[in-house]
């Protein structure tokens, strides 16, 4: 699975990365985790909040942080939220 | 509607909210005179006073409508006020862009996505101002705190006056036709393919996402509403009345420029910012002084600026800075003249 991260460096993309770091290290996912933080490639995703969590391609989250839970059932059993 | 406990427990909450709110007044009244056994009207059992009532009340206040702005919040996400606004270049487009500034959630960190976001599809420059000059000055926090501090009068004035300078200010950037004081490489950019359409969200969700904002925005806020009202309590009970009249006062023509000058580098959030100035106010600083010192600060900050000058020129900024200080200014003007 391809997993990446889009956030420009604010406290909340941070705190995006780390926990989706735990959630994949916690359920052994196996995963390649990026943080993108470029703005004109967070732009080719077409979102207007950060950070966002991208998985293979395809925005799952955006403009928030999930919980470990909600983290953990969008990773394991791909239900995306938006 | 399925009943679960996201439904049921703000439900049992309210009443008690509700009783707790009605009641510190009085709770208040019978700790420090009471309890503490204090003598009214002395310094430190005023000051004291005006904090054991105003803290909570005010943190109350947060608490609950925040958990009502997260839910409606939830209706109105950043695409689909672009969607709104996309193609609407008149005036039209700027009192929609300032009012959907108020209701979209909005944070200074996503100003460079959004502002790509929103030029590259199609929304013109202007009517984008009205929205970023929108969004961060009539924010919840600052309506809650005013609304608590001054009285729903003075929250409808800011939340008034703000629009129209939001208003105002991104038509007249609009008209000055300044696309080219914005970085070239904006204009460059491609958007990837529309994620477009959004998944349904359950009203329950919708819930969850209320106690989200509550957690996040008084998390991140309480510290500074206990701070600003700390200061304020000091200065309510030792600083003498008409203090302020001297330099903040209707009479001193200069208050209001100064006041807007002294406010853009100054950054706090509306909630540090309005217990001190109640309390300016209350020692003799005039409604029209203080209104444009409150806005300078919040609608104007060095940050956000510094974060806007990736994809704006520095003319546009200074120009952008001008037209909004100066509409605070006049703001500022009229108010001490009205009152």
């Amino acid at each position: 699975m391809n997993i990446q991260i889009l956030g420009t460096g604010c406290p909340k993309c941070k705190s995006l990365e780390k926990a989706t770091r735990e959630v994949v290290d916690q359920n052994g996912i196996n995963a390649t985790i990026t943080k993108v933080e470029d703005i004109v490639e967070i732009m080719k995703f077409n979102i207007m909040t950060t950070p966002a969590l991208v998985v293979d391609g395809k925005v799952v989250v955006k403009g928030r942080v999930p919980s470990m839970d909600e983290l953990k059932q969008i990773l394991t059993n791909k239900i995306y939220m938006i | 509607m399925k009943l679960n406990k996201n439904v049921i427990i703000p439900l049992i909450l309210l009443p008690v909210w509700y009783v707790i709110y009605t009641n510190l007044q009085p709770v208040t009244d019978w700790f420090v005179d009471s309890v503490l056994g204090m003598t009214k009207g002395t310094h430190l059992a005023e000051t004291l006073r005006f904090f054991i009532f105003e803290f909570p009340k005010v943190l109350m206040l947060l608490v609950l409508i925040i958990f009502f702005v997260g839910i409606l919040r939830s209706y109105f996400t950043a695409e689909r006020t672009r969607k709104a606004l996309e193609g609407k270049s008149t005036f039209m487009g700027n009192i929609m862009a300032s009012m959907l500034g108020i209701v979209t959630p909005f944070c200074s960190c996503s100003a460079i996505p959004l502002f790509l976001g929103f030029v590259e599809s199609g929304v013109p420059l202007g009517v984008t101002f009205s929205f970023l000059i929108a969004a961060p000055m009539i924010n919840e926090v600052a309506v809650i705190l005013l609304y608590g501090m001054f009285g729903w009068k003075t929250a409808l004035i800011y939340i008034g006056t703000g629009l129209v300078i939001a208003i105002i200010a991104g038509w007249i950037i609009g008209k000055l036709k300044l696309e080219k004081w914005v970085e070239e490489w904006v204009y460059s950019t491609k958007l990837g393919e529309g994620e477009g359409d959004e998944e349904k969200i359950t009203f329950s969700q919708r819930i969850t996402m209320g106690y989200d904002a509550v957690k996040e925005i008084v998390g991140k806020v309480w510290l500074y509403v206990a701070f600003g009202i700390l200061v304020g309590a000091g200065a309510h009970g030792y600083v003498p009345a008409e203090f302020m009249a001297s330099f903040m006062g209707k009479d001193v023509w200069y208050a209001v420029p100064l006041s807007v000058l002294i406010g853009i580098p100054l950054y706090s959030n509306a909630a540090g910012i309005v217990p001190i100035v109640s309390v300016l106010i209350e020692k003799g600083a005039s409604l029209g002084t203080a209104l444009a010192f409150m806005m300078s600060v919040i609608a104007l900050s060095l940050p956000e600026m510094i974060i806007l000058r990736k994809v704006l020129k520095m003319p546009l900024i200074l120009t952008f800075i001008a037209i909004v200080g100066g509409g605070i200014m006049i703001v500022g003007f009229l108010f001490n003249w009205i009152f």
